[in-house]
């Protein structure tokens, strides 16, 4: 059940191909320019947003500096209010735990609240191959596990997706799951939430265990909060008897005041709303209110190890906003997919790497590489996250990484490049032949009005597999010295 | 060695042996009014949750029985939470009512614990009159009285003055999802219409 992103061809290869997708890009580019203005709106309402910004990274900065000290105190405070605290080392880890707990109460279906944690952790496979059926009840997520899709985003995972498209998708899928869409089911986006309200709220009625993450997790008093829009979640917090979330280590924060900055940030970054419509929160077991038996697990899967990198632990800062994702030129063309996994777009870029390390998969390792660098997305962050100088540091690591691999192709014409730039009469030799290159023909113009070559013999193809060249001049700058010089002279 | 073990091993590891200094977080955003030059806390409230497309009435504490009646509109049954010190016209006592139960109610009346004025939310901490959490949740209308001294100006007022270990429920607007060619659409899950009562004077 559901389709994965093991096994996804490295950045380069996976935007080529969603480069040709123009329905892709034309639902991204509405998409993402709709809510890069929502947010500047609301962000422009408030004074304070840069101090904001720079007071949320340093709470997230204590958190993370004496985060063994702040685990501890969450762990005490669950306890205390009734919760089961449980921790994991990795994926196979968290999903055993949730696992575990609904083999304990003879519970084979769970409903589930949008979140990135169980995502990341491939949950809802994982408990299928347990027998258990695992769904999502968050509309976009919805669409995604009944089309056997990926999500493409981190705020709308089928940004993707056409109206006609999730027509389809529900006329044909949501049967065989529950409650079928109704028969006269039009691709008007009202009836398509219709639908898919009664066909969850079946689900939701019906539910006795329901898996969550949550956006914060408060150590002093062990309250968790769940930030969403369409009342899913709290159906998923509320309704079933049995509550397990699954909290990544880094969502500590430390006091209950410092979620004002956090409730303040997230939405207007994230949707472009004041606030969203719906927050909950709980700490514990609440009698006669909600679910009366609580389980939090407490994932590392990779945290501790970019925690470890001193530079590029402010990633563990991140919020999951996804406000990088609307900035970033690079996103908004290739879109969600070409980055192989739950976190795409500039914070996966960098998460990626630090969660997994480099230097063994070449989808991780292309990450890095898949921006243009121009910050935008570093400038956008609600907490600040210097994203552009992590690329940097990663690209870095790769390459220290295959340090001691076969040269690869380019770099070959590298060094081919390099000897035939480091002496003045070789310069002079590749500046005659660069000039007949120039005589070309050229296949596309570039940005103010220049030429360039698409396509290059091997080993050029590796650079112009993914780039154009700018054509080089027709005359070079010695000939035109001889002759202008000469020129010169002549008129003395 | 435990998962718990481990993780805090790799934890410190990660940090490293030396003492950690704490890392000074400034405040200086707390106490800033973040209302617009002129604005009345009252007004801005209305005009925000009005901004969520939910609907406001503005009335008396002496006309307020009458309000909650009217923005009831034809609701037939009508779910109120232990503590709810108001008449409700088609009344259901919360007996312990199974979620199956109450999405067969048409309406649900709570008071709240706050409102906040800059991002027109109500809170609801689900102390006495605002019920437990899926009262306010299954049903189709929300009725939500607010008293106006309970307005708050922005949301550091309102964490300032919540108790962080009542389950919460901040509600903006009635539930909505932008998940579709990101239309807009209001009632997803949660109730479809939001109407609050503002009791003034
Ligand atoms: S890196 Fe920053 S902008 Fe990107 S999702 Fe995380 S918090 Fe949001």
């Amino acid at each position: 059940m559901g389709a994965t992103f093991v096994g996804m061809p490295p950045f380069p290869e996976a935007a080529r191909t969603a480069l040709a997708d123009t329905r892709l890009r034309r639902n991204l580019g509405h998409a993402t320019a709709t809510i890069r203005a929502k947010r500047a709106a609301v962000v422009a309402e408030l004074d304070d947003w840069e101090d904001l910004r720079r007071q949320a990274a340093a709470v997230k900065d204590e958190t993370l500096t004496h985060l063994d000290e702040h685990l501890l105190t969450l762990e005490a405070a669950l306890t205390e209010r009734g919760a089961i605290v449980h921790w994991a080392r990795d994926a196979a880890d968290a999903c055993a735990v949730v696992a575990e707990v609904a083999r304990a109460h003879g519970i084979d279906e769970v409903v589930k609240v949008k979140s990135m944690a169980t995502q990341e952790i491939g949950l809802n496979e994982a408990l299928a191959a347990r027998g258990i059926a695992a769904w999502e009840t968050d509309l976009a997520e919805l669409i995604v596990q009944l089309g056997d899709d990926l999500p493409s985003h981190i705020l709308v995972p089928a940004i993707h997706r056409g109206r006609s498209e999730i027509r389809e998708i529900f006329r044909t899928r949501m049967a065989a799951a529950g409650r079928p869409a109704p028969d006269d089911l039009t691709d008007d986006p009202a009836a398509l939430a219709g639908a898919a309200r009664l066909h969850l709220r079946e689900k939701f009625l019906a539910a006795r265990m329901a898996v969550s993450g949550a956006n914060f997790a408060v150590a002093e008093t062990g309250t968790l909060v769940v930030v969403e829009s369409e009342g899913n979640g709290r159906m998923c917090l509320t309704l079933p008897e049995v509550l397990v979330s699954v909290v990544g280590i880094e969502k500590v924060v430390p006091t209950y005041a410092d979620l004002d900055l956090f409730l303040r940030l997230l939405p207007r970054s994230s949707t472009g709303e004041r606030m969203n419509p719906y927050t909950s929160t709980w700490a514990g077991v609440t009698p006669g209110d909600g679910p009366q038996e609580v389980h939090v697990v407490l994932l590392d899967n990779g945290r501790t190890r970019a925690l470890a990198d001193e530079y590029a632990r402010q990633v563990l800062r991140c919020i999951r906003c996804s406000a990088c994702l609307n900035v970033c030129p690079v996103y908004e063309r290739v879109g969600g997919h070409a980055y192989g996994s739950v976190y795409p777009g500039p914070i996966g870029a960098i998460l990626n790497p630090l969660l997994k390390g480099v230097g063994s998969d070449p989808v991780t390792d292309s990450l890095p590489y898949a921006s243009t660098l121009c910050g935008a997305c570093g400038d956008v962050c609600p907490v600040a996250i210097d994203i552009p100088g992590i690329l940097v540091h990663e690209r870095v690591k790769v390459v220290d990484a295959h340090r001691g691999d076969r040269p690869k192709a380019e770099a070959l014409a590298m060094r081919a490049a390099a000897w035939g730039l480091g002496e003045a009469g070789r310069m002079a030799l590749g500046e005659k032949v660069s000039g007949l290159v120039g005589r070309l023909p050229r296949r596309r113009g570039m940005p103010g009005g220049r030429g360039a070559l698409s396509w290059l013999p091997f080993p050029g193809s590796r650079w112009t597999g993914a780039r154009d060249l700018p054509t080089p001049p027709v005359e070079s700058f010695r000939a035109w010295w001889r002759r202008a010089g000469r020129d010169e002279e002549v008129r003395r | 060695m435990s998962a718990r073990d481990d993780v805090l091993a790799a934890v410190r590891a990660a940090l490293g042996p030396e003492r950690r200094p704490a890392v000074e977080v400034d405040r200086a955003y707390r106490g800033r009014d973040p209302l617009p030059a002129g604005a009345g806390v009252v007004d801005l409230f209305v005009e925000r949750v009005e901004d969520y497309r939910a609907t406001v009435t503005r009335c008396t504490a002496a006309d307020l029985v009458d309000a909650v009646a009217q923005a009831l509109g034809g609701a037939a049954r009508v779910v109120v939470p232990d503590g709810l010190d108001l008449d409700v016209p088609g009344a259901v006592p919360d007996d312990a009512l199974t979620a199956t139960a109450l999405d067969a109610v048409d309406a649900v009346v709570t008071r709240a614990t706050l409102g906040i004025a800059e991002t027109g939310t109500v809170v609801l901490d689900h102390g006495p009159g605002q019920g437990r959490r899926a009262l306010s949740l299954v049903p189709d209308l929300h009725v939500c009285v607010v008293e106006a001294g309970q307005v708050v100006r922005g949301v550091t007022d309102a964490v300032a003055r919540l108790d962080p270990v009542r389950p919460q429920t901040w509600v903006s607007g009635p539930s909505a999802t932008s998940d579709i060619e990101l239309d807009r659409v209001e009632g997803v899950h949660g109730p479809r219409r939001l109407h609050v009562v503002l009791v003034e004077g």
